[in-house]
């Protein structure tokens, strides 16, 4: 603890924990009210996107991998997508529904280590998972049976877990036999009952008033929950605006990356407003579309129907839940539909006569946009005619919802000061609570956090 | 963590995990060790683990397992802090051991790479190069892998805790190949495979999945690297994408090796 200036203070609070990455968060308390909340990510910068130029197109899928450990598959697939897009190759039927079951492996594993290794200690009071396995041992064992379940999926598909090797352009390098998949349903099938489980326990846990005053962003697909693929759809946070799309190919005219002093990541903003992406813009934008199962998970764990109040128009589902400390609820009833759809994929498998289509070099500039556990990710390459990279550009989702989250915690911080939660230990506990609510990939950013209090005049010790 | 429940001795070793630069896949590979996960608590105090606890406790610490390079100022003091506060530091990964995907930025022009990334360069405190920690302070040993292979992180703590070295064997990949009975992709299928010079580890993955190795554990101890790259040459490749095979995931591992010739 500094002394600077005269009538200001500055507090410095052990670094923000349990998130993937670097960040230090920044608070101005001016009499009692937040002037000021700022997220800095100071992950050093990788570099990314300069060292793709001048690589083949075959490459961005292997390399763009290792921006984030907690969630290859999306960097692979949306690399993927956007070289596809620009070669003009389609990948379809068995193919697509493989890179389908590889995400739902991915979403089992990372949604689950997020909610009981990262997220659940928050509600019940622990530092970290060791702590909760103290007082929760049989939900720590089952969260970590289904993370071994999502992981062992991808590994199954994927060679391993964390940057799988199996993915490539057009498919797959090897695509499994039926008979290969179909034992794993056994495993699914456990895995749906510790999902149900999951949804449960979490339910019972106290949830506080809040709500993000953000637009939401998420892909919409027609008759079913987006994943691998789809259309970027907004969800105004004004209720009277109807939702709207865009074409992905204009992206980038929407959503606006700017570079802010105090980070290394990028800020970006939806057609100038603060937006939201992740596991409660995909039930915002989807949830009329899970499977009955992990509807009947959302309805029983507070929820609301998502299956209720969407006209014909495309109009509003009387489910959109704002409360980002309920993001875990949606993320177990994720985990529940990511376990269903992959035994309905391993269901209806049949070999695809050949493990990948041939992508052809050429000209072009190509889009390519998934739903990352965290949210919403977009690749795009500039092509030349022997397929090298000039340009990339790659937009994940904590760079997209930085803004939300520091709005909000300025919103919490704000209420927290107004019910007298003023002491370091308290206001660093809500921070760092709020921002998990967030499930922010920091490491995204090519990007943990320390938090600085600075309050005028300083509070009576 | 906070007062143990268990009859744990408080002199349980105490283990710290640091990130550098990286994209925290190697760190997320203790997490992925599920089954071992609360035994290797119970052995020892997680002290300092940010990605995983709330709770941090200042050192020294008895291993340290370092993720990730170094590539900025700031990276600089903080090896060498946690070098000074650690009884055993052990690299985990690629980028700690090699400088990782993001030293391909050691043979470009950083300045230039960040008006690429950036508008506002200025903003941003990076170093020129991306270097292993070993180029910074002394390491007791270093782990390969992009990621790390979780079997060889559970030996390598567990030889910790039983005071002997690590028993992560550094023939080729070839060897896995064989023992699990894979067709050469090279020899059969023409496909330019890194396998023969690449440290084992994985289990022969790629091949495995009908792929070449990419190299994405680093050199092996004893290598061939020149009798290779004609094969390269003959299976498509040219100098430049031979290249790029090499110094992609181990940017420059595999540069002594090509000067050095047969190890
Ligand atoms: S070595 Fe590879 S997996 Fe490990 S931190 Fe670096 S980029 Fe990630
Ligand atoms: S075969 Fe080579 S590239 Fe593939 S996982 Fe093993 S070491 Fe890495």
């Amino acid at each position: 603890m500094s002394e600077p200036a005269a009538g200001s203070r500055v507090l410095r609070i052990p670094a923000l924990t349990r998130v993937e990455g670097e960040t230090a968060l920044r608070l101005r308390v001016h009499d009692g009210v937040v002037a000021e909340a700022r997220l800095s990510i100071y992950e050093a910068p990788r570099f990314f996107e300069a060292f793709l130029r001048g690589r083949a197109h075959t490459e961005p899928p292997d390399l763009t991998s290792r921006i984030c450990g907690i969630c290859p598959v999306a960097y692979q697939l949306s690399a993927c997508r956007a070289v596809e897009d620009a070669c003009g190759a389609v990948v379809d039927g068995q193919l697509a529904a493989l890179r389908r079951l590889l995400y739902c492996g991915e979403w089992i594993e990372s949604q689950t280590l997020h909610i009981h290794l990262l997220h659940a200690p928050d509600f019940l009071g622990h530092d970290d998972v060791i702590g909760l396995s103290r007082s929760h041992p049989g939900h720590v064992e089952r969260g970590l049976r289904l993370k071994q379940t999502g992981n062992a999926l991808v590994e199954l598909l994927g060679g391993r877990a964390i940057h799988p090797v199996n993915v490539r352009l057009g498919g797959f390098h090897r695509t499994p036999a039926a008979a290969e998949l179909r034992p794993f349903a056994e495993r699914l099938r456990t895995a749906l009952d510790d999902a149900w489980d999951t949804v449960r326990w979490v339910a019972g846990f106290d949830f506080p008033d809040a709500e993000c005053d953000a637009d939401l962003l998420a892909l919409a697909e027609p008759g079913t929950y987006a994943i691998e693929s789809g259309t970027p759809t907004v969800l105004p946070y004004d209720r009277t605006l109807p939702p709207r799309g865009f074409p992905l190919r204009d992206f980038s005219d929407h959503v606006k990356e700017e570079q802010v002093p105090h980070s290394t990541a990028l800020h970006s903003r939806l057609d100038g407003r603060r937006h939201l992406t992740g596991s409660l813009a995909r039930f915002g934008v989807s949830g009329h579309l899970l499977s009955p199962t992990a509807l009947e998970a959302a309805r029983e764990a507070g929820l609301g129907d998502p299956s209720r109040g969407r006209g014909a128009a495309g109009g509003r589902t009387d489910a959109v839940c704002r409360n980002p400390y309920k993001s875990i609820l949606v993320r177990a009833v994720e985990v529940l539909y990511a376990v269903e759809e992959a035994l309905r994929i391993i269901a209806a498998y049949e070999r695809p006569a050949r493990p990948y289509v041939e992508v052809p070099a050429r000209a072009g500039v190509g889009h390519g946009a998934t739903e990352a556990p965290r949210g919403l990710l977009y690749h795009r390459y500039t092509l030349d005619a022997a397929g090298r990279v000039t340009d990339a550009c790659i937009v994940p989702p904590t760079a997209q919802n930085q803004g939300a989250i520091e709005e909000d915690l300025r919103r919490l911080v704000q209420a927290g000061l107004d019910r007298g939660e003023d002491s370091e230990a308290e206001l660093t506990r809500l921070c760092e609570h709020a921002i998990r609510n967030h499930d922010p990939c920091i490491s995204c950013s090519a990007h943990f956090l320390e938090l600085e209090i600075e309050r005028s005049p300083a509070p009576p010790r | 963590m906070t007062t143990p429940a268990t009859s744990r001795p408080p002199s349980r070793p105490r283990l710290g995990v640091f990130k550098f630069a990286s994209c925290d896949g190697c760190q997320l590979t203790l997490l992925d060790c599920e089954d071992e996960l609360l035994g290797i608590a119970d052995e020892l105090e997680i002290a300092h683990f940010l990605e995983a606890s709330s709770d941090i406790a200042p050192g020294p610490y008895d291993l340290s397992l370092v993720e990730g390079s170094v590539s900025t100022p700031e990276h600089v003091e903080r090896v060498r802090r946690i070098r000074a506060e650690s009884r055993r530091l052990v690299t985990i990964g690629a980028c700690a051991t090699a400088g990782g995907v993001q030293a391909l930025r050691n043979y470009a022009d950083v300045e230039e790479y960040l008006a690429v990334v950036y508008a506002r360069p200025d903003y941003i405190a990076t170093l020129a190069t991306s270097t292993p920690i070993s180029a910074h302070v002394p390491v007791d040993f270093e782990l390969r892998g992009c990621p790390i292979d979780r079997g060889q992180l559970v030996e390598v703590i567990t030889a910790f805790l039983a005071g002997r070295r690590p028993g992560v064997p550094d023939h080729s990949v070839c060897f896995a190949c064989k023992r699990r009975g894979n067709v050469c992709v090279t020899v059969a299928h023409g496909t330019p495979c890194l396998g023969p010079v690449t440290h084992a580890g994985c289990g022969a993955l790629c091949p495995t999945y009908g792929r070449g190795c990419y190299g994405c554990f680093g050199p092996a101890g004893t290598t061939n690297l020149p009798a290779l790259v004609p094969l390269m040459h003959r299976d498509g490749m040219d100098e430049e994408a031979v290249g790029r095979f090499l110094h992609t995931f181990n940017v420059t591992a595999f540069t002594t090796v090509e000067e050095e010739g047969p190890g």
